[in-house]
């Protein structure tokens, strides 16, 4: 599929990519080739570009065409998470995927999980795992309160709330590792490329 | 260098300033004063650039006092600001003398004022800026009675207007397309402009939720979490629409249907709950 721009307010346009990769191969390039854009925020399959100004019509001819680079991720070691399996949607998540509770908490342990991107939240990273039998839709309404340490899913990703705060996704359990901490450099332990698994507490 | 006590902080008085942008890539919003114009203007007032940081109060409350002959200035919300029991105007540059308290009472509209102290408040910046990011918890904590702030050195003169207009907050807020209209059913654009919404008791400065008629989706496809900006104008499953302010999300995973010009967001950040709301092109 072809990219498109999608307008967004007189301060940014959203470039949405054929898939994740092609927008995580775009991020290096964009960032060089197109005036003004002041920051790039890289989504599921998308770029968001905060502007300083207008695009013009060449601008928005080479965020449509520009070749990417493909990015490698340098996997070093693999962290381990040790999680609680009592998500207060955990039951749920087992209906929604036909698996038993026993069943969802081994899909999770039992896959490799990669950071493909961060955002939503500091120390927030976005998980991509192996398969999809853990796919799930968000909740309907999102929760105004997730509390700190939630292991979530929603659609391929999963993913740990560092802090309590709003959250749309559906919680399966929950850890104690910290993954954000302003005295540390860098303050979220989470960066993309980083792999890591699961282990039940 | 001069102190601001603070005596009482009303039901939330914060530390704000033009935020931290830049930091996506960490997952840290861009923060910030909910209504930055007026945030500016009370700066401006006093001479401050315009990223000082300021007191940002919710539903007036705050009383302060300094140990030096201060100018300070509160803008925003339509109130009544009192120098000891006389009352003194808002939108303009105010003498406070030791020994004085100054108090910005309760709008009468709106929600957020500014009171910028010339000189601008010198507390510990976080990531760079000294903005109470009320989402991911960055910054300083919400102030308490008793506390004591450091107040800055000037750097510039006072302006020689001495006065600005006070223009009332919106509840029109004005918008253009949002980047997934496309996900919506056709006649949701209209929808949108055409209702009168409510603002429910839940908003805060990360977001404002309304109430009203579902915003109909064209079908139950997932929409991959993608980058928001404040003034986006959000529909999570329940078709309930909400406009997102300073510390919204870095992203999200709803479709965003509209989103405020600039000027609208500020107006945005001045609804309180029960507020009628209606959306403009």
């Amino acid at each position: 599929m072809t990219r498109r721009l999608l307008d967004y307010g007189a301060g940014a346009v959203l470039l949405e990519c054929a898939d994740l990769a092609e927008a995580l191969s775009l991020l290096s390039v964009v960032r060089g080739a197109v005036d003004p854009v002041t920051e790039i925020v890289p989504g599921a399959r998308t770029l968001l570009l905060r502007l300083s100004g207008p695009l013009t019509p060449t601008d928005r001819q080479t965020l449509l065409t520009v070749e990417g680079k493909p990015v490698h991720p340098t996997p070093g070691e693999a962290i381990t998470l040790r999680a609680r399996y009592d998500g207060a949607d955990l039951h749920e998540v087992a209906r929604l995927t036909g698996l038993s509770v026993e069943g969802v908490v081994r899909a999770h342990t039992g896959q490799t999980w990669t950071v493909a991107f961060c955002g939503f939240a500091p120390g927030f990273a976005y998980l991509r795992g192996e398969h999809n039998a853990l796919s799930v839709p968000r909740r309907p309404t999102p929760r105004t309160a997730v509390p700190t340490g939630s292991v979530g899913l929603a659609g391929p990703w999963s993913g740990v709330y560092p802090r309590r705060g709003p959250g749309g996704w559906q919680l399966i359990g929950r850890t104690e590792t910290v993954l954000w901490d302003l005295d540390a450099d860098p303050p979220a332990l989470l960066q993309p490329g980083q792999q890591l698994h699961f282990v039940e507490s | 260098m001069s102190t601001l006590t603070i005596h009482a902080t009303g039901p939330l008085a914060l530390v704000q300033d033009l935020g931290r942008p830049g930091l996506a890539h960490l997952g840290v919003s861009p923060s910030g004063a909910a209504d930055r114009a007026a945030h500016r203007l009370a700066n401006r007032l006093v001479g401050n650039p315009e990223s000082a940081a300021t007191v940002e109060t919710s539903l007036g409350g705050l009383v302060v006092s300094v140990d030096t002959v201060t100018w300070v200035a509160v803008a925003g919300a339509p109130t009544e600001v009192l120098l000891n029991t006389t009352p003194t105007a808002s939108h303009t540059a105010i003498v406070l003398s030791p020994g004085d308290r100054l108090r910005i009472t309760a709008p009468r509209t709106g929600l957020r004022s500014y009171l910028a102290v010339r000189g601008g408040l010198q507390v510990t910046p976080v990531l760079g800026s000294r903005s109470t990011d009320v989402l991911s918890g960055l910054g300083p904590a919400p102030l308490t009675g008793g506390q004591r702030l450091l107040v800055g050195t000037p750097t510039a003169a006072l302006p020689d207007a001495d006065r600005a207009p006070a223009r009332p907050p919106s509840t029109v807020l004005e918008v253009t397309e949002g980047p997934r209209l496309d996900w919506f059913v056709p006649s949701a654009w209209s929808r949108l402009l055409d209702q009168v919404w409510t603002a429910t008791a839940e908003l805060n400065r990360v977001a404002v939720r309304l109430q009203g008629p579902a915003l109909a989706r064209l079908s139950d496809a997932e929409l991959g979490s993608e980058g928001l900006v404040r003034g986006a104008v959000q529909v999570p499953a329940s078709g309930q629409p909400l406009v997102f302010l300073s510390d919204h999300p870095v992203t999200g995973g709803y479709p965003v249907i509209a989103v405020l010009t600039e000027r609208s967001a500020d107006d945005a950040a001045q609804l309180r709950p029960g507020a009628q709301v209606r959306f403009r092109r």
